[in-house]
């Protein structure tokens, strides 16, 4: 088996007295789509900013490629190849839809804040670039009709598309998806499920998933993670975690297993 | 030749024809237009920092002293050396005045990096306060600087500002920052204000941006500073102090934040004011005040700032 792209080992951390996650093990290989589920409150996000290195664990290592990620800063993270979406929707509001793409082509820029004074041939080629570059990703995602609308102004469900694309847009290795089903509705599911697996393999990207909507966990990932206060209760691919008696005590219920049961 | 590029060489001309004839003109209306030019200067600046990159800064006063101080300082020790009794030819003149004015505003910006770096970790009233602070400092450190005549000021500095100096630099610091804003790079300004966390996930170093928009902020306050002071020919302290830099927030905030086009407008404007407002003397600055509090409430997102349209299919 080859190595990992991400690693988290033994990975804890404390906020005063209370350890929000605690000797958590964890692995993402290339390719991979990766679940992690819980119930509220279990330390998925808290997790998600481990990876991206808002937190630094307290105890355990984080590695990335093979290499160790401690110390890094987040955009230092970002320019590694890890890039994330967010629970609660995060645009930069007061710019376009193609601006907020463009924001994120920062980190494979050709000149810098020298040329935008000089605008010479090498800048306006780049920033040609650029544009393509965003208005090929909008194509793809059906949003190049809203490309000069500001991102606030979209519907719901079109900015957390925005966001997903704004990730690609860095050209990650892996993305850290953060709820992306909060607040759709059956058929916006669907259609996100449908997506997450276009993008993973037209960019052949490694994700890892929290998401509460088992629909949409159990249609798109190849293995799932279960974190219950802060440690892992359970890791198998989705039939096994359906059956296990942990996860449905802890997360899934009852109810969830006689629904599967009519199946 | 790039379109910016063609903006600012016929604002340049422009300026220089235009100073052709400032012998002509009635000498009030000359300083009321150097004015006019300064404060376009400051509040463009300013907004690279307030508006663009939303970090509340309330110290431009204070680096607009270091290159009122500093370039008048460079000139005063080298025009009699250089120049003897005769003062100079022209472009004698010009050649010692724009490195004056160079000095002035690097050393503005080394201020802005001095007080960036630290302060900068800091967020909105926080920010403004340390700031207001630091401005506060320099001020007080000129003040008690013998040598740069303490309380008294610096006087008889030559008066090199011409009105083509004042347009020519107001057209310079517009161009620059409109070039730096528009681009992939400058992007990043905007989107450091408009979400910090989102900016560093994808890739931003935000605190690189913070300290770039403040040191360029800086760096023209102290040019705005040396061309105040090669004009009024007198600095003191006091015209440093932070009422100075609340009346250039106060331009940035009615123009709009992160709107260059509104904040010239409204620098133009609120220079204009008080000088309209001359005739009900000692009710001016009351009446000055209430125009104020008027607009705001009238237009809080900016008097030149309009509304972003809604989304639509195209």
């Amino acid at each position: 088996m080859p190595a990992p792209l991400l690693q988290l080992a033994q990975v804890t951390i404390r906020f005063g007295g209370l350890t929000a996650v605690n000797g958590f093990d964890l692995a993402v290989c290339e390719d991979e789509l990766v679940g992690l589920i819980g119930p509220n409150g279990a330390g998925k996000t808290t997790v998600f900013n481990l990876i991206t290195g808002v937190y630094p664990p307290s105890e355990g290592t984080v590695t990335f490629g093979g290499g160790d990620l401690a110390g890094l800063r987040v955009d230092e993270i970002a320019a590694c190849g890890i890039t994330r979406t967010f629970q609660n929707i995060r645009l930069f509001g007061s710019l376009s839809v193609f601006d907020n793409v463009r924001v994120a082509c920062n980190l494979h820029r050709a000149t810098g804040p020298a040329h935008t004074l000089l605008r010479l041939g090498a800048f306006r080629a780049d920033e040609a670039a650029i544009a393509r570059r965003i208005e090929e990703l909008l194509d793809l995602f059906n949003l190049r009709r809203f490309r000069d609308a500001p991102a606030k102004s979209l519907p719901y469900g079109e900015q957390r598309r925005l966001e997903i694309v704004r990730c690609l847009a860095t050209k990650p290795k892996l993305l850290l998806l953060d709820e992306p089903a909060a607040g759709m509705n059956a058929t916006e599911k669907v259609e996100l499920v449908r997506l997450i697996q276009q993008v993973q393999k037209q960019f052949k990207l490694s994700i890892l998933l929290v998401e509460h909507s088992m629909k949409v966990v159990m249609g798109v990932c190849q293995r799932i993670t279960v974190l219950d206060y802060g440690m892992k209760i359970a890791e198998g691919d989705p039939a096994a975690i359906q059956r296990n008696p942990k996860v449905i005590e802890a997360y899934l219920g009852e109810d969830h297993q006689k629904s599967l049961a009519h199946h | 030749m790039p379109r910016p590029h063609l903006a600012l060489l016929i604002a340049l001309l422009t300026a220089f024809a235009i100073s052709q004839f400032s012998d002509h003109f009635n000498p009030y209306y000359l300083d009321v237009l150097a004015g006019i030019g300064i404060n376009v200067i400051l509040a463009v600046s300013l907004n690279l920092v307030n508006g663009y990159t939303g970090q509340f800064s309330l110290g431009h006063a204070g680096f607009m002293s270091v290159g009122a101080y500093l370039s008048a300082a460079v000139t005063l020790f080298f025009a009699p050396r250089l120049f003897g009794s005769d003062g100079g030819t022209a472009v004698q003149q010009g050649v010692l005045f724009l490195a004056a004015l160079l000095v002035g505003g690097l050393c503005a910006a080394v201020a802005g990096l001095v007080v960036g770096v630290p302060s900068l970790r800091l967020k909105g009233d926080y920010l403004a306060l340390v700031t207001l602070g630091f401005g506060e400092i320099i001020r007080v450190t000129f003040q008690n600087v013998e040598k740069l005549g303490g309380a008294l000021g610096l006087n008889a500095i030559p008066p090199y500002t011409t009105l083509f100096w004042v347009l020519a630099f107001a057209a310079v610091t517009i161009f620059i920052i409109t070039c730096l804003v528009n681009s992939t790079y400058g992007r990043g300004f905007i989107a450091t204000h408009d979400d910090e966390i989102a900016a560093e996930a994808v890739g931003l170093n935000t605190t690189r941006y913070k300290i770039v928009a403040f040191v360029v902020g800086a760096f023209f306050a102290g040019i705005a500073g040396g061309l105040y002071a090669h004009f009024k020919t007198t600095i003191t302290p006091g015209g440093f102090d932070f009422t100075k830099s609340i009346e250039i927030v106060v331009m940035v905030i009615l123009g709009g934040m992160g709107n260059t086009l509104g904040v010239i407008l409204a620098a133009v404007l609120l220079t204009l004011l008080p000088e309209v407002l001359r005739p009900v003397a000692e009710y001016r600055m009351i009446l000055y005040s209430f125009l104020l509090i008027v607009l705001m409430i009238a237009r809080p997102q900016g008097l030149f700032a309009f509304k972003l349209p809604k989304a639509r299919s195209t």
